[in-house]
């Protein structure tokens, strides 16, 4: 994973139609985000607060999450532990197994993604089909989502009405969205009503009742976790809040922040299987934890605020790299300043150890970040635990990076920065020679391909100032 | 979340300036105009000459050890308790807002502290301490300006509106903001570097963005973002000239 940055964006880049895409698309959310956010004092306050709910949960999640199996139990709902996204998909294949279920519908779920979950049901029979319209899209298409949010953002109108007329059997070529939308939701309705079960993820997780919080927009996820007899959530440990009280801040962040939606059309909050004398819901409901790496990030302190997320996506949508490479490129689940964190954490610095370099630290993201999530210091983190790792255990093929030639440049950097008398003589010769250094010399080449060579000035800024008079203490 | 900065308790007659090292050696123009501000408002300014550079460049490749022995020279250079002022919301931004952890556990954390303190990015200084704002005389010709604005200056030092504050205040220049001002120019230090693709990218779309406004300069506070913006710009033939915001503030009210 990741370890071919470079050359996806080489492609992404050289996209047109898929960087007008991306670029109009993340045009659209910022500026909808915006609004919603106009009052800067309301919104540093609500962030503010987001942050700490998180912050809080965190800091007792061991706790948190006893308490919420205990009350999820007491509650009804049958709760699994998954060390490994392998021990993950064999838990969700078994409890389909067991309930001889054949056909799956899928709400939205990322942890689904990261779990590869469809491609180890199908290989044991199982069709699972999505049911979120950009997850259906991209379904269809055989591939991954490129945004956390908004999976299908990399596809324009002309691209989904020839991928539905090329996929759903009778389908005229049309680009008016609500025939597009009209011929998805006639194709679902049918799988809706014949799924053996219904598969989601969780937005939050509630300890002190034992809720699954779960936000969308287009109804599928109620459909999902009520009309099939048999539910299954998966998520991830750390989407745990300590009380119900903390979910409505969060709310009043997370939709706001992706899709500048002041709230989604469905809040569904999910507290227990169908009761003796109710008339819907599913029969049993299953949640699946998965920790896949999470524990090692919570174990240090600085990393741990990686945890904090929310999943809303701003910081995708606000990432000027993002914008013009999109999420493909970052050959991961999670794309963008999220994924460039997350990703070299559980998948190891030895897998994705370019990604925490694929950034200006412009610190866009972290600018938007409704639970403040310190994206910027953690890129920088990272960088140094795969360029020099230091003794603290949370991360994945710390020293990856590790480069003898690197650590010489840098050194010598030093030796030249940190003693006057050398940075004045290496100054002083580079402001009169450095213009003999070729435009094509390594480094200076890429930097020269689209921008004209930087001129030394003769004299330095060190010298003018003594030329000058100024005073020196 | 950006450095919460507040004027010195009291209004100093002297002041440091540390020049930046990318200014030290391609813009040093730039880095004398911003002193001559200085000087013009009745400040003594002093240029340590045992200063070179922030540290930055290695910090954010993820070479510590070698960034804080770099940023120690800075500690020793600049030992008075004047306020250190900065061309530069970058390295400003380093030193204000990342010393204070770069020396987290080290024997001059403390020094680190109280340095990072009196650490500030020239426009800021310029207006909240200066008032330079009110006392501009535009000399200079009529001409139609756009304004850049660095992301370390705008995330990490809070420098947003000082500096079109400052260009407001010049009668015959005119302001002409870019809707995409805010939007990092592809720079990044070593990212330029790392991913130059990507860069390129960024910058051919920061100066299609400038060129939108007809503004024949684009101002900005930050030589990393000017080197970038300046040499596409060059590169690519097009007639807008990139200039550091203390030349242009010292050619227009003193012809310089």
């Amino acid at each position: 994973m990741g370890n071919d940055f470079s050359s996806r964006a080489h492609d992404a880049l050289n996209n047109p139609q898929l960087r007008r895409n991306f670029r109009r698309a993340m045009d659209g959310l910022m500026s909808k985000r915006a609004v919603q956010f106009a009052d800067r004092d309301d919104w540093a306050a609500l962030r503010a607060r987001g942050a700490a709910i998180k912050a809080r949960a965190l800091a007792r999640l061991p706790d948190l999450l006893e308490e919420f199996e205990q009350k999820a139990r007491a509650n009804g709902i049958i709760v699994h532990w998954a060390e490994t996204t392998a021990d993950a998909n064999s838990i969700v294949l078994g409890i389909l197994t067991d309930h001889g279920a054949k056909r799956v519908i899928k709400g939205k779920s990322m942890v689904s993604e990261e779990m590869h979950l469809n491609a180890h049901l199908e290989a044991h029979g199982i069709t699972a089909v999505e049911s979120d319209l950009g997850e259906y899209i991209i379904q269809l298409a055989g591939e991954a989502p490129s945004h956390i949010v908004m999976p299908c953002i990399h596809k324009n109108k002309g691209e989904i009405a020839r991928l539905f007329t090329d996929n759903i059997a009778g389908q005229p070529y049309t680009e008016d969205v609500d025939a597009l939308t009209a011929a998805a939701r006639k194709v679902l309705r049918r799988e809706f009503a014949q799924a053996d079960a219904g598969l989601s993820g969780v937005n939050f997780l509630v300890a002190e009742t034992g809720s699954l919080v779960l936000i969308e927009n287009e109804g599928n996820g109620r459909l999902s976790t009520t009309l099939p007899p048999l539910h299954i959530a998966v998520t991830g440990i750390e989407k745990l809040v300590e009380k119900l009280d903390d979910v409505a801040p969060l709310l009043a962040l997370l939709p706001r922040s992706a899709t500048g939606q002041p709230i989604t059309t469905y809040v569904n909050m999910i507290t227990s299987p169908r009761k003796a004398g109710e008339k819907d819901g599913p029969r049993q409901v299953h949640l699946v934890l998965l920790d896949n790496g999470r524990s090692r990030v919570y174990a240090d302190l600085q990393l741990r605020d990686t945890l904090r997320c929310i999943r809303c996506g701003a910081c995708m949508n606000h990432c000027p790299v993002y914008a013009r490479v999109g999420g493909h490129t970052y050959g991961s689940v999670y794309p963008g300043p999220i994924g460039k964190i997350l990703t070299p954490q559980l998948a190891g610095l030895d897998c994705a150890g370019d990604l925490p370099h694929a950034s200006t630290l412009c610190n866009a993201c972290v600018e938007v970040c409704p639970v403040q999530i310190p994206i910027a210091d953690i890129l920088v983190r990272l960088r140094t635990e795969a360029a020099q790792p230091s003794q603290a255990p949370g991360v994945k093929g710390a020293g990856s990076n590790a480069s003898m030639v690197e650590n010489a440049v840098w050194k010598g950097w030093q030796a030249m920065n940190a003693s006057p008398a050398v940075y004045a003589a290496a100054t002083r010769s580079l402001a009169v020679i450095g213009n003999l250094i070729p435009a094509a010399a390594p480094l200076l080449r890429q930097w020269t391909s689209v921008r004209s060579k930087p001129k030394f000035a003769g004299k330095t800024l060190h010298q003018l100032a003594r030329d000058k008079g100024y005073d020196n203490e | 979340m950006p450095a919460l900065v507040t004027p010195p308790p009291v209004p100093p007659k002297t002041v440091y300036y540390f020049g930046t090292c990318l200014i030290d050696l391609f813009y040093p123009a730039a880095g004398l105009a911003g002193m001559e501000l200085l000087k013009r408002q009745g400040l003594r300014v002093v240029f340590p000459q045992s200063q070179s550079c922030c540290g930055q460049p290695a910090y954010n490749s993820g070479h510590k050890d070698e960034a804080r022995e770099v940023a120690r020279a800075q500690l020793d250079a600049f030992p008075e308790d004047w306020p250190i002022v900065v061309p530069s919301g970058s390295c400003a931004g380093m030193m204000r807002v990342h010393y204070p952890d770069l020396f987290l556990g080290d024997r001059d954390h403390a020094r680190a502290i109280a340095f990072a303190g009196r650490v500030y990015e020239l426009s800021w200084f310029l207006v909240h301490v200066l008032g330079l704002e009110a006392k501009l005389v535009d000399r200079g010709e009529k001409v139609k300006v756009t304004w850049h604005g660095s992301c370390h200056s705008m995330r990490e030092m809070g420098v947003v509106d000082e500096p079109k504050r400052l260009l407001r205040g010049l009668a015959n220049v005119t302001l002409v903001e870019n809707p995409r001002e805010k939007e990092c120019c592809g720079f990044g230090g070593t990212f330029a570097v790392r991913q130059p693709e990507i860069s390129a990218a960024m910058v051919a779309d920061k100066i299609a963005a400038i060129g939108e406004t007809g503004a024949t300069r684009v101002v900005s506070g930050d030589c990393g973002c000017l080197m970038n913006i300046g040499g596409a710009l060059d590169k690519a033939g097009k007639p807008t000239q990139a200039q550091h915001l203390a030349e242009f503030l010292l050619e227009r009210c003193h012809g310089q």
